[in-house]
């Protein structure tokens, strides 16, 4: 599949977006994921969700680790730049890439195995900093590539399609996420375009550290009965707390949700979420009411998707380190450099 | 009187204080070794120090030498021994004739002394007591008498001291006057009690020049200052941790933006050197120029990294100050024994660029030329340095800095370039250096875009396990490599005085110690031309001059004589003609070291044949 073109042509009446580009302009290369695999359905919400935004294409850097997740990079945006570096190294390449040009938009793509196994710490300490990104995480439990190991997602008492039972505990990436005070944190699922769409939207548009946590089942190995990873089990558990919409001065994204409440959070780039709540007692402002949330409906075999929390006044890392507004890729020796009269006078200072 | 004639010797001996870690005894030494070079008189300092913040033992060693010998000469003249726990091994340690300083308010039996040094005894703690009542006062302030003691044993001038202390108490009146105060307390005494000078003595002299006092790794942080550094990544680890703070506190006074206040840099403290490495990527990947300090277990964390940046082509710089391995080794102790893995490191086939600068100087100069070789080939730049140079102050040149030059970024297509029509093949070798064109992210809107990664791929960045396209590759990759070595700095050479058939190779720390022993190898009649290596991958001097010589000596800090293998492995040629000369216990190495291995092994080739000698 990598040896087939995509073509490029496309319908003249294809809509365009505020900067004229169509929905093709946000598309990549062919995937070659298995067909029907969820990680295609997030590329396709990215896309969405980059088109809406009117976004130029070319100002988003996308980076991930490896694994299946981290190929989709080169399915989507495919006139960025993109970086599939090592297994779980994505955080570390994104944060140093952010401190070079803070004026890109960063997407982090990665997985369970190459988030909360190998790259545990990176993704910890990458959102303990604060990097203004959206990190995704397409999330299905298994290890496809390698053809169907458990990975540290997978839920204490699921079957892999081997018939082996997993014995040991998983780790919940969006509680950690809370935990380590990532200032907009949500889940969702791949089967779920009208939440997922306006989820990633308004997460590029926070400044802060953005983590999705997005349940992504794999049909080749983590879709059978006994997963609780498969498109069947997740619908039937998934309990969503809000939809919503992202307002950036036009339409409304279309969303398909049900009626309740409406709590309007307005971000940092000017963007307001319309979050339409289905839990009316849920507050998304509150940290430690989503921990306890997610916990207890974790413990009744629940998914709680949706919004789970946003700090709308979030800072980023550029902001701790007190960062020029320049960009640091774009400082010359005129800047950086302090010069041989400087020298003499360190050369003074050390006789 | 000791039954060995005392040791008299002006401006050429050496003193080494046996301290407690963590007794403040530290700035008192550094002061005493400033002290000298005020009088004109050159000085080596060196640190001995564990892996401990309080309670083992460290040595100050200060090698004073008006003939300028910076490397450490081995052997003792004066101990300063401070410390009980070590007392029997530094008072063995003196070189007959020697001095023994020590602090006389206990007793000692005289069983603990010898006869073949002069002892000289001050009580020190008396004197502290009587005038101080706070501990940490009496702990402290004791260092400062001992210098003044040892300013009057040694003829030095207490005025240049007085200065030292004013510089460095500058606006804190109180401090100064009560460490002048102390060190006349301790001068007065010996002047009174003690026969004064002893037979070491300072004299004013004028050999140090415009020289400077700095250590390694803060000229090696200012390099990356004015190499135009903005990200550094960082994950401590002994030895390498001062160049990332001393990089903090230059940038603090020079990178911060004189209306706004704000950082023209950004230093990342890692979670460890995985991360350090992969924010020194992630960075330069997107135009920055970025860098990491570390030592060798952080190399070894590295590695993957590093083979990512030689195959995928991301700049990167990577500061290693060497220290003994392998594993944890000797975290405190110096050696150059990184060399191979620094040179192939990472999984398949990779060669990375080292640079090895000799002293404080080089350090600077070699670090900011880092970041242009590192642009400009698109690869890992090592700068390999050592404890021995990054810990410990060294007398300089002075640092010197051109205002004409301009950074190489590199090859880079810009958006106008690639607007004019210009053929982007993130791969492609349109120079036959092996360099291709990189972008930066966010350049054009609709050209230039490529997907960086670590497997294979053809010349336009499109991924592809075609043998024929993974072969092209990475050939272009060695050509590339064979571009670097007209690039990195080239090997100096030095001839003896006659012609000879003898040649030695060295590098980085080794120097000053070699440049030593030259002279006492052509008393013993050996001729030996010099070659000193600053780069690899090696220039073609260094083939001709294994050509040109029928025995090499190769003089390093480590065992296994790596880069003697090195040298062997990439020009081909018979090991034999190359002979290690190795030394590897973590301290630094010493002329009389190499003279003796290398005067050794020449004897031995000039024994006279059996036959000619009965003939």
């Amino acid at each position: 599949m990598t040896y087939i073109a995509k073509p490029k042509f496309h319908h003249p009446g294809l809509k365009k977006n505020e900067l004229g580009y169509t929905h093709r302009d946000y598309e990549g290369k062919i995937s070659t994921l298995c067909a029907g695999c969820g990680h295609d359905s997030i590329t396709a919400s990215i896309i969405e969700a980059c088109y809406e935004l009117s976004i130029e294409p070319h100002r988003v850097a996308k980076i991930s680790g490896i694994g299946c997740s981290s190929k989709t990079p080169d399915y989507f945006l495919g006139n960025s730049h993109g970086f599939n570096s090592v297994h779980g190294r994505m955080p570390s390449v994104l944060t140093g890439a952010n401190l070079a040009n803070r004026d890109l938009i960063y997407l982090g793509v990665s997985g369970d195995g190459d988030s909360a196994s190998i790259g545990f710490g990176q993704f910890a300490h990458s959102i303990r900093r604060g990097v203004n990104m959206t990190y995704i995480v397409e999330n299905n439990g298994v290890y496809g590539l390698t053809k169907g190991q458990f990975s540290a997602t997978a839920d204490r008492g699921s079957k892999s399609k081997k018939g082996v039972t997993n014995t040991d505990n998983p780790i919940d990436l969006v509680a950690i996420a809370l935990q380590l005070g990532a200032t907009f944190v949500a889940r969702s699922f791949s089967g779920d375009k009208s939440q997922l769409v306006p989820l990633i939207a308004a997460a590029i548009g926070h400044k802060g550290a953005s983590f999705i946590d997005v349940i992504s089942p794999c049909i080749a190995f983590n879709n059978h009965a006994g997963s609780t990873k498969s498109f069947d089990y997740v619908r039937e558990h998934n309990d969503a707390v809000n939809r919503l919409d992202v307002l950036v001065g036009r339409d409304p994204i279309a969303v398909d949700y049900a009626p309740g409440t409406v709590q309007v959070v307005e971000q940092h780039d000017g963007s307001r979420i319309a979050l339409r709540k289905i839990d009316a007692d849920y507050d998304p402002h509150d940290r430690l009411g989503a921990m306890t949330f997610l916990q207890k409906h974790a413990a009744k075999g629940q998914i709680v998707t949706g919004l789970l929390y946003v700090d709308p006044d979030a800072e980023d890392m550029h902001e701790h380190l007190n960062t020029v507004e320049a960009p640091l890729n774009s400082l010359e020796a005129d800047s950086l450099c302090p010069g041989s009269a400087v020298l003499d006078k360190f050369n003074a200072s050390l006789r | 009187m000791p039954d060995k004639k005392p040791i008299s010797s002006v401006n050429d001996f050496v003193v080494r204080f046996a301290n407690v870690n963590g007794s403040g005894s530290a700035s008192a030494n550094e002061m005493f070794a400033r002290a000298i070079l005020r009088h004109g008189v050159p000085v080596s300092p060196r640190n001995i120090f564990p892996s401990n913040i309080q309670g083992l033992p460290t040595w100050y060693e200060v090698r004073v030498t008006e003939a300028g010998h910076l490397g450490a000469r081995g052997g003792v003249d004066m101990m300063v021994a401070m410390n009980p726990q070590t007392w029997d091994k530094d008072v063995a340690g003196i070189e007959p004739g020697g001095y023994l300083f020590y602090d006389s308010t206990k007793p000692m039996p005289s069983t603990k002394f010898r006869d073949d040094i002069t002892v000289i005894g001050v009580p020190l703690t008396a004197i502290t007591n009587s005038t101080y009542t706070d501990p940490r006062q009496r702990q402290l302030f004791k260092n400062i008498i001992y210098l003044g003691s040892l300013s009057a044993l040694l003829d030095m001038d207490p005025k240049l001291i007085e200065q030292l202390i004013g510089e460095q108490y500058k606006g804190k009146e109180k401090l100064l006057s009560s460490n002048v105060h102390a060190l006349h307390l301790g001068r007065d005494w010996a002047l009174q009690n003690l026969k004064c000078p002893i037979g070491l003595r300072v004299k004013k002299s004028d050999k140090v020049g415009d020289r400077i006092f700095i250590e390694g790794n803060s000229a090696a942080a200012l390099g990356a200052v004015y190499g135009g550094a903005t990200v550094c990544a960082w994950y401590p680890i002994t030895p390498s941790s001062s160049v990332a703070e001393a990089f903090t506190a230059h940038c603090k006074k020079y990178r911060h933006d004189p209306e706004t206040g704000k950082a023209k840099y950004a230093i990342v403290q890692g979670e460890d050197e995985l991360a350090s490495i992969g924010i020194v990527i992630g960075a330069s990947w997107n135009g920055a120029r970025a860098f990491t300090a570390t030592s060798g277990p952080g190399i070894s964390l590295m590695t993957e990294f590093i083979g990512l940046s030689y195959f995928a082509e991301i700049p990167a710089v990577i500061m290693n100050i060497q220290r003994a391995g392998p594993s944890t080794g000797m975290p405190t102790r110096t050696q150059q024994c990184d060399i191979i893995a620094c040179a192939y490191a990472s999984h398949g086939d990779t060669k990375h660029v080292l640079l090895f600068p000799e002293d404080p100087a080089e350090a600077f100069e070699f670090a900011a030329a880092a970041f242009d070789l590192a642009e400009r080939l698109q690869t890992t730049i090592f700068l390999m340095l050592d404890l021995d140079i990054g810990m410990n102050h060294r007398l300089s040149r002075p640092l010197k800095w051109d205002d004409a030059k301009q950074y190489d970024r590199g090859k880079i297509m810009t958006a106008e370039m690639l607007e004019e029509g210009r053929d982007f093949g993130r791969y492609l070798d349109v120079d036959g250096d092996g360099i291709p064109y990189r972008t930066y992210p966010g350049t054009h809107p609709t050209k230039g875009s490529y997907f960086t990664r670590g497997t294979s791929r053809d010349r336009y960045a499109r991924y592809s396990e075609e043998g024929t396209v993974y072969a092209d590759n990475m050939q272009r990759l060695v050509r590339k490599f064979e571009t670097a070595q007209d690039l990195v700095p080239r090997p100096l050479q030095a001839n003896a005085e006659r012609p000879t058939k003898y040649g030695v190779i060295y590098f980085g720390s080794t120097s000053p110690a070699m440049d030593e022993a030259i002279g006492l190898l052509e008393a013993r009649g050996h001729q030996l031309d010099r070659l000193r290596i600053r780069a690899f991958p090696f220039h073609s001097s260094v083939a001709s001059f294994l050509a040109e010589h029928d025995f090499v000596y190769v003089v390093e800090q480590n065992r296994d004589s790596q880069l003697r293998q090195l040298i062997v492995n990439e020009n081909g040629i018979d090991p034999v003609r190359l002979v290690p000369i190795v030394h590897y216990d973590g301290t630094p190495i010493t002329a009389r070291f190499i003279a003796k291995a290398i005067g050794d092994h020449q004897d031995h080739l000039k024994v006279t044949p059996l036959r000619k000698a009965v003939s």
